[in-house]
């Protein structure tokens, strides 16, 4: 046994395994996205429905035709993208209808944005999974979702009260996951309303 | 109670193996008979143990004893029982658990085959196999105990995944690819035991792993086509390999396998090779080991990834240790090895099988490369790539022709030197296959280079293995009157490892042509039909009859009924299904497939109006996909030909020169020789 030849050789198994340790920490099926931290891209989108009282908040809500996500800052944001298609939006479907009932009329808005999907087709959906009681949008030529980078749906953008996303969620929200964000989201500080104001 | 009874076994089989591992060096070092029995007694007792343990864990499956953390896992009553035996692999705990079931079962095989063979190196290798063995036990009663007891206990489980119980093929490929994959872990275990024993100088130890060898290849080759198969029949995409992180990691130690059952003959004949062969099996099962990191860990993503866990620092510990032993024991002992005879002539076998040695390393690197370039991307630049087809593909199919080329020369070429004249003669008959294979290749519209290529210098290779036996059964008849049928049998009989290693080439270029043609001449078309409206693709109408829902066991099954129309005639049906299993949102496909030899006619069912008023298929015509499956099958044969124990190993120069008739006077006279040989 020539031990000087053993150990250099054995040392050229350090890099291997430091790479295979490396990838140990990575997750593979995390997406990255380049929007946490950043300006939420903006967007004015048609709603095809302002949304309907549920049984967690039978009251009414406000009627919208359009929204502007400019004209929501300051205040927190939960963009959701979903689809009448995706099988699991039908799983976080009564989180967000249960989570977004407590919301209605404070400063956290809740806006739906449906991806590849038909206003018809959504309504449908919507009639049969039950309302959510706030706005869905139309996005026309899936402009709002190339801009979020979008991968596939469900997608959850958490936007703060300065327009920056917060956090992007893949797959279906959980009720632990939306309480935790948006009280959190809610405790920063209002920016200084008349700079950071209307657009 | 099947709980308490496997995990108990485990318990006293990794305390065992420690023990049995000692005794077996000490037995080694000390030549000490009564240490060596013990031992063997070890090893045959933990693998007793480990079957208790399986056993346990297959009652507790069928029993649907949902207190079993594994079964609750896994289980469901609504599962058919095939599928509840076979989810024994269906997740992390269970398959490590078959593996080291496998495990312990080659390690007492081996000590009951090798026991009478003189040295000491089935001692040390026994304890090798017996501390890979610790190692996966420790992992069962560890982070990968599927005996956890349940509290309370369910009624009834999820079942396995979907995507596992809906082809039989899932019976077949893990529990293949977990034989081939341990079953390298003895020629291994051979190789460190010849070394620290010493006993690497001469070639004997070479000529003791090689039917392990080939054993373990077999299942892997089989193995490689199962999933192939299975991916084809079942994920709907009309394909079947995609240079998946997983796929590759069984890919790697195929190609070293391949490159070592080659070389290890040039050890045997001429002495050479000694340190490259010992390094060409220790990366086999490096690979295997790391095969098994990238499906445990959750370190690449891949449709073959079980959840992850703390298993997987584990399975980076036990890399660490193998490489740095490995390597270390390798390095350390081969300047001790003496060197082996030199080439003779550059036109000979040996060169050949150099070459295809050296293609094959090249091609397992750049496999390894492109597996694991998206960690180092990730490391060294903090950027997320995926290294895909194309990479794979441009990188490989040179490779792959010109071992075509290497397949049609190397039977031409005799060991030691070659008579040029000799040689043009018996290259004649496969360049003829070369033109013609180019030829129909062109008439059939090929036009990409590689494509040809692949057809040209795959019929080469062809003709050439196949003239092998067409020239030795037409000297039989001739030498000795025989019949054309019972000359080739005595041919192949009379020396199966040449015949055998023939026929493999064979069914391997078989393999090669039908994934050249499928990829080439693929047409595809994806559409929306409403009942009574068809669709034409590469001139076949296919027609939906009807779209139809059914409910099963567990699953919800909605279907297309498609006619095949020929001149106004229904000629077939198939039936392209989805199945919605309860545990599962996501539906899983069932393409239905029409298979000929010239063609597969293959329809998936993408999507459906739930009215049935409209379903989108996709149809595709590829030619020759049968061939891949037939290639594989025939591959497999010749090897398990070339495996087939004779009574005594015979000299091999003697039997490639005097094919020996199965007569008493001539197997006795061989006897002889190889007493005088050896």
């Amino acid at each position: 046994m020539k031990w000087k030849f053993a150990v250099g050789a054995a040392a050229l198994a350090i890099p291997a395994v430091g790479l295979l340790g490396f990838g140990l920490t990575r997750d593979p099926g995390a997406i990255p996205s380049p929007l946490p931290g950043r300006l939420a891209p903006t967007f004015a989108l048609p709603a095809f429905t302002s949304g309907a009282p549920t049984a967690q908040h039978p009251g009414p809500v406000p009627a919208v035709d359009s929204v502007r996500l400019a004209s929501l800052r300051g205040d927190v944001v939960i963009l959701n993208f979903y689809a009448s298609w995706c099988l699991a939006c039908r799983d976080e479907h009564p989180v967000l209808q249960r989570v977004a009932s407590r919301y209605v009329g404070t400063d956290v808005h809740f806006v739906g944005i449906i991806y590849n999907d038909a206003t018809r087709a959504a309504l449908a959906w919507l009639n049969e999974m039950g309302p959510l009681p706030y706005p869905s949008l139309d996005d026309p030529g899936s402009r709002a979702a190339i801009d979020y980078g979008l991968y596939g749906v469900p997608e959850t953008f958490f936007i703060a009260r300065d327009g920056r996303v917060a956090l992007k969620h893949v797959g279906p929200v959980t009720d632990e996951l939306l309480a935790t964000q948006i009280e959190s989201l809610r405790a920063a500080q209002r920016p200084d309303a008349p700079k950071a104001g209307s657009p | 109670m099947n709980g308490a009874i496997g995990i108990s076994a485990l318990r006293v089989a990794l305390a065992l193996s420690f023990v049995g591992a000692i005794a077996l060096v000490a037995a080694a070092r000390r030549n000490s008979a009564a240490l060596r029995s013990a031992g063997f007694a070890v090893v045959y007792s933990s693998f007793g143990l480990v079957a208790i343990a399986t056993l346990a864990m297959l009652t507790a499956l069928i029993s649907h004893d949902f207190s079993v953390s594994y079964v609750a896992q896994v289980g469901s009553r609504s599962t058919p029982l095939i599928f509840t035996i076979i989810s024994l692999w269906a997740a992390l705990e269970g398959s490590i658990l078959f593996w080291a079931f496998l495990l312990f079962g080659f390690a007492a095989l081996a000590a009951r085959i090798h026991r009478k063979e003189p040295g000491h190196s089935l001692e040390y290798a026994s304890a090798v196999l017996l501390g890979i063995g610790a190692f996966f036990l420790i992992l069962l009663v560890g982070p990968a105990n599927p005996f956890h007891v349940v509290s309370p206990v369910p009624l009834d489980g999820p079942g396995p995944n979907p995507l596992l119980q809906n082809h039989p093929l899932m019976a077949v490929h893990p529990p293949l690819l977990y034989l081939g994959y341990v079953g390298f872990s003895v020629p291994f275990a051979f190789a460190v035991g010849a070394l620290v024993s010493g006993e690497a100088q001469d070639d004997r130890w070479v000529r003791g792993v090689r039917g392990w060898t080939i054993a373990a290849w077999i299942f892997l080759s089989a193995a490689i086509i199962a999933g192939m198969w299975w991916s084809y029949e079942v994920l709907g995409w009309g394909g079947y390999w995609a240079w998946d992180p997983v796929e590759n990691a069984s890919f790697m130690p195929w190609l070293t396998a391949t490159a070592f059952m080659h070389s290890i003959m040039v050890q045997q004949r001429r002495g050479m090779l000694r340190v490259w062969n010992l390094n060409l099996i220790v990366a086999t099962f490096v690979l295997t080991v790391l095969g098994t990191f990238l499906t445990r860990s959750g370190i690449l993503s891949s449709v073959h990834a079980f959840t992850q866990g703390t298993i997987g620092y584990y399975f980076l510990g036990f890399i660490a240790l193998v490489l740095v032993a490995s390597l270390a024991l390798v390095a350390g002992y081969a300047p001790e090895l003496r060197r082996g005879g030199a080439l003779d002539d550059v036109l000979s076998r040996e060169t050949a099988f150099l070459v295809g040695n050296l293609l094959l390393s090249v091609m397992t690197f750049t496999v390894l490369l492109g597996t694991l370039f998206p960690l180092v991307a990730e490391l060294v630049r903090g950027v997320r790539v995926s290294v895909g087809g194309p990479f794979f593909n441009q990188m490989t199919l040179p490779i792959i022709v010109v071992m075509l080329f290497l397949i049609g020369v190397g039977p031409a070429l005799p060991w030691r030197r070659t008579d040029r004249a000799e040689l043009k003669r018996r290259l004649l008959a496969p360049t003829g296959g070369l033109i013609v294979g180019l030829l129909l290749a062109l008439l059939a519209g090929a036009r990409d280079l590689y494509a040809l290529l692949a057809f040209g210098f795959g019929a080469f290779a062809l003709v050439s293995n196949v003239q092998e036996f067409w020239t030795g059964a037409r000297d039989r008849m001739r030498a000795h009157g025989e019949h054309a049928a019972s000359a080739l049998g005595r041919l192949i009989a009379g020396n199966r490892h040449r015949y055998g290693g023939f026929l493999a080439h064979i069914g391997l270029i078989v393999s090669v042509l039908g994934i050249a043609a499928s990829s080439t001449f693929k047409t595809e078309r994806e559409i929306t039909l409403a009942p009574g409206e068809s669709v034409t693709v590469s001139g076949r109408v296919f027609r939906l009859e009807r779209v139809w829902g059914r409910q099963d066991m567990g699953r919800t099954s909605i279907g297309a009924d498609i006619a095949l129309v020929s001149g106004g005639r229904v000629v077939a049906h198939l039936e392209p299904e989805q199945h919605f299993y309860e545990s599962s949102d996501t539906p899983v496909p069932t393409p239905a497939v029409r298979s000929t030899a010239a063609r597969d006619l293959y329809v998936n069912l993408m999507a459906f109006k739930e009215d049935g008023s409209s379903a989108t298929i996709r149809v595709l015509v590829e030619p020759m996909v049968a061939w891949i499956w037939l290639g594989g099958g025939i591959v497999c044969l010749g090897a398990l030909l070339a495996l087939w124990p004779r009574r005594r190993r015979a000299a091999p120069a003697l039997a490639a020169t005097h094919p020996p008739r199965a007569s008493h006077a001539r197997r006795a006279a061989r006897r002889v020789a190889v007493e005088v040989t050896s």
